[in-house]
């Protein structure tokens, strides 16, 4: 009778010894995160992922991890590793989470099926399976980085562009790292609007953290400027580096229609003048 | 003429830039180029990775430094890609063409920026443009 049993009813029957074995044995690897995850949620999270697995194996047919039977399965094990991807989980923790109910299985077929040669393509077939879901573990928990590193992106060109009033009717822009066409259009559209907030009449885009100007960062300036000039505002172009200056030269861009500017302080002065405006240095008048 | 260090580096997407000119700008680091050669090349580097992301959808990027028999060293960038190829690379070569909307500097830009250029194309199959930055050219 026992050579007859099918994995299923092997599984089910000991539900409660694997769930214990495959706890034990996640918990024996010294990759397990307490300070990410608790014992308890733990204990759930699997008898639940246990609970599932088994229904989904109910009909006996490991073979296709694609069928409709295991849609239930994948999605909770998806959401299982998105899960951990996001909370700080390294592949090797998230995959050792499949791997470890695969050695949790064995144990209890070994015991439940006597016949060597069944319980060889038994474990086969377990092994397979197994495998497959392993591998939408790892599908899954990358896709979960890759989710946390666009966020990021996303971040980091909100940051970086910043429009600074520095003066009354002065803007300054300090732009840094690549200019590309999505960043050009953040850029220009944070510094039209706050001309109009501001009614500033001189912007100053700053490219001194612009590692490398090359024909599409001139064409995408150029675009600014000649916007910001419809707007009624003057643009100046400042932080070239010298470097930079020959590069330009020879790409053969031609920016003389532009007011460039080596540093910042430099077209902060030019501001000043155009603006008639004068900074000094305060003398004590105590003296007469 | 000798490779010393060889590395190829496949451009799909446009973040992919941004890592490779990082490569580049090691690779010319690695054999002390100046500040000015050094942003020459890179400036040409992304001129030419760009026109590859834009008309053929990307491609691949060999890196090599060579070192040639009269002491020269440089760095050595061959840019291949599966595109649709130019038609006229005359005009192509010419200052202020474009079939997008660029500049159109992006191929002559390049080859003012390096020592040596060369490109070969073959219309439906593809384009191979290779340019050397010599340490001191």
């Amino acid at each position: 009778m026992a050579a007859k049993i099918t994995v299923y009813q092997a599984l089910n029957k000991n539900a409660k010894k694997l769930h214990e074995d495959w706890l034990t044995q996640q918990m024996q690897d010294e990759g397990l995160r307490e300070d990410l995850i608790s014992n308890e949620e733990l204990r759930l999270e699997s008898e639940e992922f246990l609970k599932t697995f088994l229904a989904a194996i109910k009909d006996d047919l490991l073979e296709d991890s694609n069928s409709s039977n295991f849609d239930k399965l994948n999605e909770m094990l998806a959401g299982i590793s998105i899960n951990r991807a996001r909370h700080g989980f390294s592949p090797r923790e998230t995959g050792y989470y499949i791997f470890s109910l695969k050695q949790a299985i064995f144990k209890t077929l070994e015991k439940e099926i006597t016949d060597l040669k069944k319980l060889y393509t038994e474990i086969l077939r377990v092994n397979k399976l197994i495998d497959s879901l392993a591998t939408v573990t790892f599908e899954t928990f990358i896709r979960g980085r890759e989710e946390v590193i666009i966020r990021q992106t996303n971040e980091i060109s909100d940051i970086s562009t910043p429009v600074i009033q520095v003066w009354d009717n002065i803007l300054a822009l300090p732009i840094i790292g690549t200019l590309d066409s999505s960043r050009t259009q953040v850029v220009m559209e944070s510094l039209l609007m706050k001309i109009v907030e501001t009614e500033s009449t001189i912007a100053i885009l700053d490219i001194s953290g612009v590692p490398a100007v090359d024909s599409l960062v001139a064409q995408h300036l150029i675009k600014t400027v000649s916007a910001t000039r419809l707007m009624g505002a003057e643009c100046i172009i400042s932080g070239i580096r010298p470097e930079i200056a020959q590069t330009i030269v020879h790409l053969g861009i031609d920016l003389s229609g532009i007011n460039t500017k080596a540093s910042l302080s430099h077209a902060l002065r030019f501001a000043f003048q155009t603006l008639r405006l004068e900074v000094r240095k305060k003398t004590d008048k105590t003296a007469s | 003429m000798i490779v010393l260090n060889k590395d190829t580096i496949k451009i799909e997407k446009e973040q992919d830039v941004v890592f490779f000119r990082n490569r580049v700008a090691e690779y010319a680091d690695k054999i002390k180029m100046g500040l000015v050669n050094k942003t020459k090349l890179l400036t040409a580097a992304s001129e030419l990775v760009r026109n590859m992301l834009r008309y053929a959808n990307g491609g691949k990027v060999l890196c090599e430094i060579i070192s040639h028999a009269t002491l020269q060293t440089g760095v050595r960038l061959t840019f291949s890609d599966q595109g649709p190829g130019i038609p006229d690379i005359e005009k192509a070569m010419q200052d202020g063409y474009s079939t997008g909307k660029s500049l159109g500097l992006g191929l002559p830009g390049a080859k003012r920026l390096v020592s040596i250029f060369d490109i070969k194309t073959q219309l439906g199959k593809g384009t191979t443009v290779t340019i050397t930055k010599w340490k001191n050219g």
